[in-house]
């Protein structure tokens, strides 16, 4: 609970009906903005003030509202999420703005993400990447007991550390190529280091990279401007990781 | 009528393998000649989708999200419990078994639960193959943690989001079939109507959310892993758009809503902030292990800088009313303490409705690092919320709704009682009767997809002819144009109120009257205010935008139009349900000492009601209970 008092804020939100239809930047004034609110709260209240106005509401994505589900998906201020560290939009406070500010909120935009409506966007091309290959082809039933084959301490918690991935495509949004190198470096790892995922390592790292470039994302040529938008801290160290895996796939 | 829930006889721990046995197979060759619909894609669905698929079966699965990685299973933190027994302290399949029969205070079905309890280490196995990275100790094997006061360690973590690594691990199954060809995938697609020909559930109806297309999906099965209701309160620890829209459509169509009154409020979340307040928080209730909850004893105190109240002059509660459990407490007694004490006017922070959690006795014990390395991500969760530093003063704590156990009624094959009608996960009503233990959500939710329903469904489709359906019947049109006809009709009232602002009202009265604490006059009132929200939402609300569009004020406004009319039947079932058990408490049954009164003799039965018409009595079907294997005994924790 912060003593603060609330805010006015000017917001310019980028609208567009659709994915073909042209968008621009609106302006919006949001008042009384409480510094507890979240910062989609916040435009809950907005939308709320558009509809009793008779204008549609801004369309954004968003589910759990808790950091996890990877829905929530803004730019703010040319930043993905907003820029506070480690933090998705969803867990964004308004403390962190202050009276009078000017707040720029646009979409996800990269080539591989068409925008579906205002601030939506289609990220299916992320699942496009999984179903090539982001998996170990275990049937369901028969398989060993999960002691069976013990794991090092050490390598549970690396594929743990590239598991966290929230799959919201900050990654993507933050890279000046439009790259999902990072996102896809993440599961490849994940599964690179553990023995249940090593047995299909080689095709997996074709297969993925493969469809990477299939989905229209750009390459990578190490920014890491992924790193800073990711709201979960996944580290570019699991690059270099996925170009090993490649070369060694390569020369296997 | 009397419902019989098919549970096989014999010895308990033979039901489920004799079962098995004696179900009916479908020809390898055949299965592709079989379309199952998967409504959800969340650790049910998901699971159930990805198996079903490898089988042979074609598959369609559909979900709101614009991905199956986000279901709301995603949100789960604690764990998963299994009975592998890792540490060698004297857990069996029998001891998880009658720990989810006590704790579901007897009112789940005994060969359902022992099935559960059996495939749990199943799960553990699978989702191990699949790369999920659980916990490890440093000898390379599984960790195991002690959780929701459980007397042995059965939890499986991956460190604070298992829910999100478990479900990683199914989505990762179903993108195998998606690629594999045998599931096709539909991604922003929400399930309005279920398609029942001939009493037989044959397809649905669904509208594309990016599209605002409406149009019918048929199957020779129909599987429902829609998830949990409790945003019926609003406030929740539930995702925005979790709803009971799948599970109501198909009740409206008879499917019977089993102990839709059973409802988990979870003790420790964040307090709310505001009126603005859009979703709760939930802390994990590892955090009791260590905090201690209090309040001011004087009201005139609970303005006061928590650091300045003096010792003598805090109450804590839990302490004082039970001595031996004290702060571990379990989750339905801890949450109504809390709320008791600021009904009494000793709630602390925004509009009186906190409690403290306090954690200085236990940083002076064992030092603030410990604390920290402890639950240093829950202190940093609980300052990028609050902006308060709980190392520095007391956490403030209040209740949220959390789970439902009620859902649609099943029998033991997982099937309604509309044939082809198949409910997994959190949807259906099955095993947790009414009150669910934690880490054990998860369980059931990858035990339904992974190992029941493969099987069970096999029974039901061997006995039919596969593809014995159109999208042609008289039934799919009506369907779609009633469906048609309702966001019409949404569009055209053209009211002075928001959606929002009425789910809030609902909400504010389902809280205040049907939450923690229910009575028969809190009850009564309800369902005098309830109809009344309902009449204003269909003359006075305003949906603005196009149907044929991405609209998320659309979407909204039908799951609340379902909730309006869920929430009668919710009340209902409390009301009539004159007993406490679990997470349902009446007031008027309760033991001197303020614990839960149950009264075996009258309600020792699943409550199962058949839909009527809105705003028509429903009626109500028993399944009687028996407790072959547990003695049916009175939970206590004092
Ligand atoms: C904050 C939190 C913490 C929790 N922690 C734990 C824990 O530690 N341990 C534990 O065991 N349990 C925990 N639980 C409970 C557990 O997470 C859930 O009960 C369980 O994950 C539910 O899984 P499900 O597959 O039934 O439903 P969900 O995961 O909710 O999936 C529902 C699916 O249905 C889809 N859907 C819903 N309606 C429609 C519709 N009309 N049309 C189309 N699709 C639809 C959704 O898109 C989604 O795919 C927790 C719950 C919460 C909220
Ligand atoms: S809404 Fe789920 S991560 Fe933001």
């Amino acid at each position: 609970m912060s003593d603060h008092n609330t805010m006015n804020l000017t917001l310019h939100v980028w609208r567009q009906k659709g994915p073909n239809a042209p968008g621009k930047l609106e302006t919006y004034e949001a008042k009384n903005v409480s510094p507890d609110m979240s910062f989609l709260e916040m435009i809950d209240e907005v939308n709320e003030d558009l509809i009793k106005k008779g204008v549609e509401p801004i369309a954004f994505d968003h589910d759990c509202r808790e950091g996890i589900c990877g829905m929530c998906s803004q730019v703010i201020n040319g930043v993905p999420h907003g820029g506070q560290d480690r933090t998705t939009v969803c867990q964004l406070h308004m403390r962190t703005f202050k009276d009078g500010d000017n707040i720029f909120i646009e979409p996800w935009r990269a080539k591989a993400f068409p925008i579906v409506k205002d601030l939506v966007v289609d990220r299916s091309a992320l699942d496009t990447i999984i179903q090539a290959g982001g998996y170990t082809s275990c049937h369901t039933g028969g398989v060993a007991d999960g002691n069976t084959i013990l794991i090092p301490k050490p390598e549970a918690d690396y594929a743990m550390d590239a598991a966290e991935c929230i799959g919201c495509g900050a990654c993507v949004a933050g890279c000046p190529n439009g790259s999902a190198m990072l996102f896809t470096s993440a599961k490849v790892s994940q599964l690179a280091v553990l023995p249940q995922g090593k047995v299909e390592a080689a095709t997996r790292v074709n297969a993925m990279t493969e469809a990477l470039q299939q989905c229209g994302f750009g390459n990578c040529s190490n920014h890491y401007e992924c790193q800073a938008a990711c709201p979960k801290g996944i580290n570019v160290k699991f690059i270099a990781k996925l170009n090993r895996e490649y070369l060694k796939a390569v020369f296997e | 009528m009397i419902l019989d829930g098919k549970c096989p006889t014999g010895p308990i721990e033979k039901t489920w393998d004799k079962h098995r046995f004696d179900l009916k197979l479908v020809n390898p060759a055949n299965k592709r000649k079989y379309k199952v619909i998967v409504v959800g894609t969340g650790l049910a669905g998901g699971a159930a989708a990805a198996s079903m698929g490898e089988l042979g079966y074609q598959v369609e699965a559909f979900c709101y999200q614009d991905s199956p990685r986000r279901a709301h299973s995603i949100a789960a933190q604690g764990g998963i419990n299994a009975a592998k027994a890792y540490p060698n302290d004297g857990d069996s399949i029998y001891r998880l078994f009658y720990d989810t029969i006590k704790g579901g205070d007897f009112r789940a079905r005994e060969a359902d639960v022992w099935r559960l309890a059996q495939v749990s280490n199943n799960i553990i196995d699978q989702c191990v193959a699949q790369g999920v990275p659980f916990a490890r100790d440093y000898a390379g094997y599984l960790d195991n943690r002690s959780f929701g006061g459980a007397q042995v360690s059965r939890t499986f973590y991956a460190r604070g989001q298992t829910g999100q690594q478990l479900l990683l691990g199914a989505y990762s199954a179903l993108s195998r079939q998606i690629k594999a060809g045998t599931v096709k995938m539909y991604n922003r697609t929400e399930m309005l109507d279920l398609i029942v020909i001939d009493g037989v559930a044959k397809g649905i109806t669904i509208r594309d959310l990016t599209t605002g297309e409406i149009r019918v999906h048929m199957g020779d099965a129909v599987c429902l892993a829609t998830g949990g209701y409790v945003n019926v309160f609003y406030l929740s620890t539930n995702a925005m758009g979790c709803s009971v829209t799948a599970n109501w459509k198909a009740h409206k169509k008879g499917a019977f809503f089993a102990n839709p009154c059973y409802t988990q409020i979870h003790p420790t979340c964040i307090p709310q902030h505001g009126e603005h307040q859009s979703k709760l928080t939930l802390m994990s209730e590892s955090l009791r292990n260590d905090g201690r909850c209090w309040v001011p004893k004087k009201k005139e105190d609970c303005g006061k800088h928590p650091n300045e109240v003096p010792e003598e002059e805090r109450d804590y509660y839990l302490e004082r009313k039970y001595p031996s459990f004290g702060n571990l407490a379990p989750r339905d007694i801890a949450s109504r303490a809390a709320k008791e004490q600021c009904d009494d006017g000793r709630g602390v922070g925004p509009g009186g409705r906190g409690v403290y959690l306090d954690f200085a006795t236990a940083i002076k014990r064992v030092g603030e690092h410990t604390i920290k390395e402890r639950y240093g991500n829950l202190f940093e969760m609980y300052e990028k919320i609050t902006d308060e530093d709980a190392y520095k003063r007391p956490m403030r704590m209040y209740p949220a709704p959390h789970y439902s156990m009620g859902g649609l009624w099943v029998d033991y094959n997982l099937m309604s009682n509309i044939p082809g009608l198949f409910v997994l996960g959190e949807a259906n009503f099955s095993v947790h009767g009414a009150n669910r233990l934690g880490a054990s959500a998860l369980m059931q939710g990858l035990a339904d997809g992974y190992f029941v329903i493969p099987y069970t469904i096999g029974g039901y489709l061997a006995g039919i002819k596969p593809g014995d359906y159109s999208a042609e019947h008289a039934e799919c049109k009506k369907s779609v144009e009633e469906v048609k006809a309702g966001i019409d009709k949404l569009f055209s009232i053209k009211g002075k109120k928001t959606v929002s602002e009425i789910y809030r009202a609902l909400g504010k009265v389902m809280w205040e009257n049907v939450g923690m604490a229910r009575s028969d006059e809190s009850l009564k009132l309800a369902l005098k205010e309830i109809p009344k929200l309902r009449d204003e939402f269909w003359n006075n609300v305003n949906v603005t935008g196009e149907g044929g569009d991405f609209n998320q004020q659309l979407e909204n406004a039908g799951r609340v139009a379902d909730f309006l009319e869920f929430a009668e039947l919710m009340t209902k079932d409390a009301l009539v349900r004159e007993e406490s058990c679990g997470g349902h408490f009446r007031v008027e049954h309760q033991m001197p000492d303020g614990e839960a009164k149950r009264n075996d003799v009258d309600f020792c039965h699943v409550a199962a009601w058949e839909f009527k018409g809105v705003g028509n009595e429903p009626e109500l079907h028993k399944e009687p209970l028996k407790f072959d294997n547990v003695h049916l005994a009175v939970r206590s924790y004092k």
